[in-house]
């Protein structure tokens, strides 16, 4: 494209006829052999054409379809004008972890799901832009740091340093507030740290978001778990004005069937753990080993279970599986990431279920029994009931199992303050209007309030809950709108 | 950070740390454990609590060389620190009125021991400890169990030091001797703790024992602690560690000890390997 052309103002009929760019990305074959992430971003050339596709709707759905709210058409407006950076700071005003979020969220079920050009032509590749530009401030060593108001005095202390916490801290802290994070592990980002791997998104990135955090003058405490060093009271004890709970779910589920605790069987946080946080990938240069044989199944259909079996991969195993109970399109999965699974060499068992599994002389996984299933009657989800098929029973030679089947929440907090509302799963009960919990001054967001969910639902519950705190501790009755939300409209 | 106050060598290839960590020593109880991580490529590895200094915020760890983490955190010096200390993290000792309690330790699991004996016996309860080595030179905690316990009993493999045998020796002559015992609390290597579940079985002795089962998080979320106890799988991270000795599958609990074996060699022999290579540095200077 000449810059003649980059100039020219386009009709809506010939932005239309410009396709979805696609995003260039490292060959399968390739990379299975490393753990550096898979997309390689689009280049500014390919991210300015993708932009032009926009159509600058005068009302835009695609705002309404993010939970964090960004400004979409403006921020694409500012691509197609080659001003990056510009673009990038339009992004955050609302959203403090763009790199993070143009990379994990579901954008095809969220901003592009509503984007007015998805039914006839390709929806305008929203996340593959915020992504490109936060990648492009942070390379460029663009990052600003916006004027901060003058404090007010109050103080936050914030129970998580994940998605959720995270944004919390950083919409608070950009309204004058002191805020303090408390983080078990002994890096900030929960599960972006632990739980996703490397190959979609890189550690460097979320390091350098946090740190953002760090320059508004947030203070991150690791290793300092909440619930045994100091409890939830003990914050307000010691001069905090309200505190957020964001220590999502935590709890690994197994199965319940014979032979779970042998050798070679991983939950996936446990799995994704050794491989994530510790980089047990590159032992013995760290010191964390991980596992992971010739015959791999991960149990289960979602992210997770996609993250796992693509490490397992990297790891060396000849035969990764997918084992998931149900058919192809009730998986919960993304879309992208399946399609990734499946050009690496994946391969799927949809239908099949384990019901136990077979060790060797020294406690070693050697197989696991898996039965045939059929969908029935939908259940409560909604999704078909899966039945066994009797006599379909069949062995399949394993010496590693990821069970991914989902998380429970972690009862640290509950268990340890007293008159915290949990409903019968152990998730904490707070007004969704606020995300205030039974206890006034606490507030809880991300998976420990909703079960195991996705980074920006996370982010959408920490913007709701920051702004409920904004005005809990300022004195400002919830249902009148707070002075910056009314600057915004 | 957290600085090392004071560190000493206790026996070959068993030192005791002071770390300074006041807010965790204020908080933890006896039974307690804590997690360490000695640098950013160093693994988290759980330690039980050998003592709690609580006026000077001092906690206690004994850490006994059997791969490349322990020798390297070993090989520390008093002024160094861990990158990490997390904790205090599990339930804490069962403590209440028994009347007569046993303590029974055996090797690094003498130290955490010796808060439980030190609570016990602030409860109320007659303390008798039982403490074992293979030899005389390798035994620890005698002075601070002395003064944790009413009695101390003390047993060495080769018979170089009280009674020849085992711990479970001297248990054994106790209960034949009639002793009335109301608990028993055993930290040890595993077939040390199944020989003292096994020897109380019979005479139902309400048994606990402290399990030290490979870990990363501590708290609950990566499962890869998990014991099966009474036919369910607990989390000994959060669960634990202290269980129902009785109920306890220490067969599957050995092997599951074992998952890590060949990584752990390796990684031992490299690290070995690298301190002599760093030594011969050294002497041609």
């Amino acid at each position: 494209m000449t810059d003649n052309e980059k100039n020219k103002p386009l009709e809506k009929k010939e932005r239309m006829k410009i396709p979805r760019q696609k995003m260039p990305e490292q060959d399968a074959k390739e990379r299975i052999r490393n753990f550096k992430e898979v997309p390689h971003g689009l280049t500014p050339e390919l991210a300015m054409i993708e932009a032009r596709r926009c159509l600058a709707c005068p009302k835009p759905p695609c705002i309404g379809g993010c939970p964090v709210e960004v400004n979409i058409p403006e921020f694409i407006r500012l691509v197609t004008e080659g001003d990056f950076v510009a673009a990038a700071r339009v992004i955050k005003r609302t959203n403090a972890l763009p790199a993070i979020c143009g990379r994990v969220c579901p954008q095809e079920e969220q901003c592009e799901k509503v984007c007015i050009l998805t039914k006839k032509y390709n929806s305008v590749g929203i996340g593959n832009l915020e992504r490109f530009v936060a990648d492009f401030e942070r390379e460029r060593g663009e990052i600003e740091i916006p004027q901060l108001p003058p404090p007010t005095g109050k103080k936050v202390a914030i129970v998580g340093a994940g998605p959720a916490g995270l944004t919390v801290a950083a919409d608070l802290a950009q309204m004058g507030h002191k805020v303090v994070i408390y983080e078990a592990l002994h890096k900030a980002g929960g599960v972006l740290i632990y739980g996703i791997p490397e190959f979609r998104l890189p550690k460097a990135i979320v390091a350098s978001e946090v740190d953002y955090l760090r320059k508004l003058g947030v203070e991150i405490y690791t290793s300092y778990v909440i619930g045994k060093l100091d409890t939830v009271d003990e914050l307000f004890e010691q001069g905090f004005n309200a505190v957020f709970v964001g220590t999502g779910a935590g709890l690994p589920n197994f199965m319940q069937i014979d032979g779970e605790n042998l050798n070679g069987i991983y939950s996936s946080n446990e799995f994704l753990t050794r491989s994530n946080l510790m980089a047990g990938y590159d032992f013995p240069n760290y010191d964390t080993p991980i596992f992971a044989g010739e015959n791999v199944a991960v149990l289960g259909g979602g992210n997770t279970a996609m993250d796992s079996v693509r490490t397992s991969l990297r790891l060396g195993a000849m035969n990764a599986y997918i084992v998931y109970r149900r058919s192809r399109n009730e998986m919960p999965a993304r879309k992208e990431e399946i399609h990734h699974a499946e050009q690496e060499g994946v391969q799927f068992m949809f239908l099949t279920n384990p019901i136990r599994y077979i060790g060797d002389d020294n406690g070693w996984v050697k197989g696991m029994e898996c039965v045939k299933m059929e969908l029935g009657e939908p259940d409560a989800s909604g999704r078909r009931r899966p039945v066994e098929m009797k006599g379909s029973n069949f062995i399949l030679p394993v010496d590693t199992v990821v069970v991914a089947v989902g998380n429970s929440s972690n009862p640290l907090i509950p268990q340890t303050t007293p008159g915290l509302k949990t409903n019968k799963w152990g998730n904490i009960e707070v007004d969704p209007k606020t995300q205030m919990t039974s206890r006034p001054g606490v507030f809880a967001g991300g998976d420990i309030v909703t079960g195991g969910a996705t980074v920006i639902l996370a982010a959408g519950a920490g913007k709701v809950a920051a702004r409920a705190i904004h005005k809990y501790v300022m004195g400002i009755p919830f249902d009148e709108p707070a002075k910056e939300e009314a600057k915004v409209k | 950070m957290f600085r090392i106050v004071d560190k000493k060598e206790l026996c070959e290839k068993i030192h005791r740390f002071r770390i300074e960590v006041p807010r965790l020593v204020e908080k933890a109880k006896a039974g307690q454990f804590v997690i360490l991580r000695q640098h950013d490529r160093g693994e988290r590895v759980p330690m039980s609590i050998g003592g709690l200094d609580k006026k000077n915020g001092l906690l206690t760890v004994v850490i006994q060389e059997v791969g490349k983490t322990s020798g390297s955190m070993n090989r520390m010096k008093t002024g160094d620190s861990f990158a990490d200390v997390v904790g205090p993290l599990g339930m804490s000792s069962h403590v209440e009125k028994f009347g007569h309690c046993v303590c029974i330790g055996g090797g690094v699991g003498i130290p955490p021991i010796y808060p439980i004996a030190q609570a016990l016996k602030e409860a109320g309860n007659q303390v008798t400890t039982i403490i074992g080595a293979r030899s005389k030179s390798l035994l620890i905690y005698e002075e601070e169990l002395t003064s944790a316990s009413h009695r101390l009993l003390i047993s060495t493999d080769d018979g170089s030091y009280g009674t020849h045998g085992f711990v479970t020796t001297v248990l054994q002559n106790l209960l034949d001797a009639g002793e009335k015992v109301d608990m028993v609390i055993s930290i040890g290597p595993v077939p040390m703790m199944k020989a003292v579940v096994a020897s109380t079985r019979l005479p139902k002795i309400k048994t606990f024992v402290s399990l030290n089962p490979i870990m990363v998080d501590g708290t609950g979320m990566c499962g890869a602690c998990r014991v099966t106890v009474g036919g369910k799988t607990k989390f000994a991270c959060v669960d634990g560690p202290d269980f129902d000795g009785h109920e306890v599958d220490f067969d599957e609990m050995t092997k599951r000890l074992k998952m890590y074996a060949k990584y752990e060699k390796i990684a031992y022999e490299r690290f070995l390997h690298e301190g002599c290579r760093v030594a011969d540095q050294i002497k041609q200077l």
